[in-house]
């Protein structure tokens, strides 16, 4: 089947899952990025790449951090940005998905940036806008987080070169989190040869293995030497669904502390995709250690949606 | 594409010979200019070749720069993005400097106004002046250049590629899409 996010030429045209891109335009994607990653040392951050082009942030779920980033990478580009507080306007009124983006639409939309709650959301938008539209998923339910993955590789690419030497646990709610499905979809196809799941196994979600990672309910067990730990947020609504006792408990068993982060490599960084819950999954002085890359991935963020945005606009209609 | 020289066009100089005339041509230009303010700023990827050996060769302080137009360009709409492998890199502050700009071949004129927009964006230079290796005619804007090493009219199937050997000389090569 012909991947829906690719046009006819093969050309990226949407981005709503890293699952079943190529390493080639995944690679494609963080060489960009690394042209857009030095404008932010200059005096003028913008360039005139999307002048013209109206980029509409459709957050139908909160999320103030990546609406802002993918604000300022529009902007950045040059590009008119429109933000809709969809959750306080017409979806409340009764309007359906499509006839809201039918009407976006009309008012000249270029790029979509789409956060929905429901799984899914994404794709419907992009397999129903026209051609010239181009739909960038921002976080859709427990499926997909793209972006928040292709900055991982950045971050990952970025300090330590090679993707095919190393060893990269994800750590915490596997199971709700679309940035760990987008992670380990990603990790595979750039040659990553061992990715470890982290987790209770209230929060380990099946098939994992089939997918090539290896599993561990034993944080000690799962951290011994590797190069990377990517850290979950741990969304406090699990606590109420009696999948976890507390939060305390949590932390005690599933919490990045110095004592555990000793374990890996020497060299280990540590990311998290934010907001961090100190204290609940990871441990202030790591968070603020020297092995913490969590504010270089918010500024390669920034780069890494100027890129996304870039090529799927650049693709042919 | 095979590359081929008509017999009726006059034989090109080589690569060498033309840098050597671009390098006294440099040199007469900045001449007048306090060297401490002028910065040579290579396009890629020809352009950077040239201007990052005018910058040793002419004993100049400081870096060069090296311009990447890709973000630039005016033509994204219908070709979208090919950004080159070296990015942008400009180490010193362009306020108040005299900017020597360095390509290899003068055609349209675009790439020089998207680097001048460019390099704008990075500051306000004192002046900048402009340097090929080539001029092979075929202007779309008002854009001229301060010297250029030889003047050429070439028609719009011709293709003219600087490559640079392993042992830093340059070669040119007309190529005829015609043929």
């Amino acid at each position: 089947m012909l991947n829906p996010q690719l046009n006819r030429h093969g050309e990226l045209t949407h981005l709503i899952t890293t699952e079943g891109l190529s390493r080639k335009i995944l690679t494609h994607i963080l060489d960009t990025a690394n042209t857009f990653v030095p404008l932010a040392e200059r005096d003028v951050k913008k360039v005139p790449l999307l002048r013209g082009k109206s980029v509409f942030n459709l957050f139908f779920e909160n999320s103030t951090r990546t609406r802002t980033t993918f604000e300022i990478a529009a902007t950045r580009l040059s590009a008119d940005v429109f933000n809709l507080n969809i959750n306080a306007s017409s979806a409340s009124k009764g309007e359906t998905l499509l006839d809201t983006i039918a009407n976006l639409a009309a008012m000249q939309a270029d790029i979509f940036v789409v956060r929905h709650e429901a799984s899914g959301a994404p794709f419907l938008i992009a397999r129903h806008v026209a051609p010239h539209i181009h739909v960038v998923n921002a976080g859709d339910g427990r499926h997909a987080h793209p972006t928040q993955a292709l900055l991982d590789m950045y971050t990952i690419r970025h300090f330590k070169k090679d993707f095919t030497n190393l060893r990269v646990a994800v750590v915490g709610d596997i199971l709700h989190s679309r940035v760990a499905r987008s992670n380990i979809h990603a990790l595979t196809t750039l040659g990553v040869p061992e990715v470890r799941a982290i987790a209770p196994l209230t929060l380990l979600p099946s098939g994992l293995e089939q997918m090539g990672v290896r599993v561990f309910t034993d944080m000690r067990e799962g951290l011994k030497d590797v190069d990377v730990i990517i850290m979950l947020r741990l969304q406090n609504e699990r606590m109420r669904g009696a999948l976890l006792p507390s939060a305390h408990e949590y932390f005690k068993h599933y919490g990045l502390t110095q004592e555990k982060l000793a374990l890996a490599k020497p060299d280990v960084i540590v990311m998290h995709p934010g907001p961090m819950n100190r204290g609940v999954e990871i441990d202030s002085a790591v968070a603020d250690g020297p092995h913490a890359v969590i504010l270089d991935q918010v500024n390669f963020g920034i780069a890494v949606r100027m890129a996304v945005m870039t090529i799927v606009a650049g693709a042919s209609a | 594409m095979t590359s081929k020289q008509p017999s009726d066009r006059p034989k090109l100089p080589t690569g060498e010979q033309l840098y050597e005339t671009l390098r006294a041509g440099v040199k007469a230009l900045i001449a007048p200019l306090e060297h401490e303010t002028v910065h040579l700023v290579g396009i890629h990827s020809g352009g950077a070749w040239l201007a990052q050996r005018l910058h040793e060769d002419l004993g100049l302080m400081g870096s060069c720069g090296l311009l990447d137009i890709s973000l630039y360009r005016d033509d994204f709409d219908r070709i979208g993005l090919h950004t080159q492998v070296m990015p942008t890199q400009i180490d010193f502050p362009v306020a108040g400097q005299h900017l020597i700009v360095v390509d290899d071949v003068l055609y349209t004129g675009r790439t020089i106004r998207a680097a001048m927009n460019e390099l704008f964006d990075h500051g306000r230079p004192a002046s900048i002046k402009l340097v090929v290796l080539i001029d092979r005619g075929g202007r779309q804007l008002p854009i001229d250049a301060d010297f250029a090493a030889l003047k050429i009219d070439l028609t719009r199937q011709d293709n003219l590629v600087l490559q640079k050997t392993d042992a830093g000389a340059f070669t040119l090569r007309l190529e005829n899409g015609d043929a």
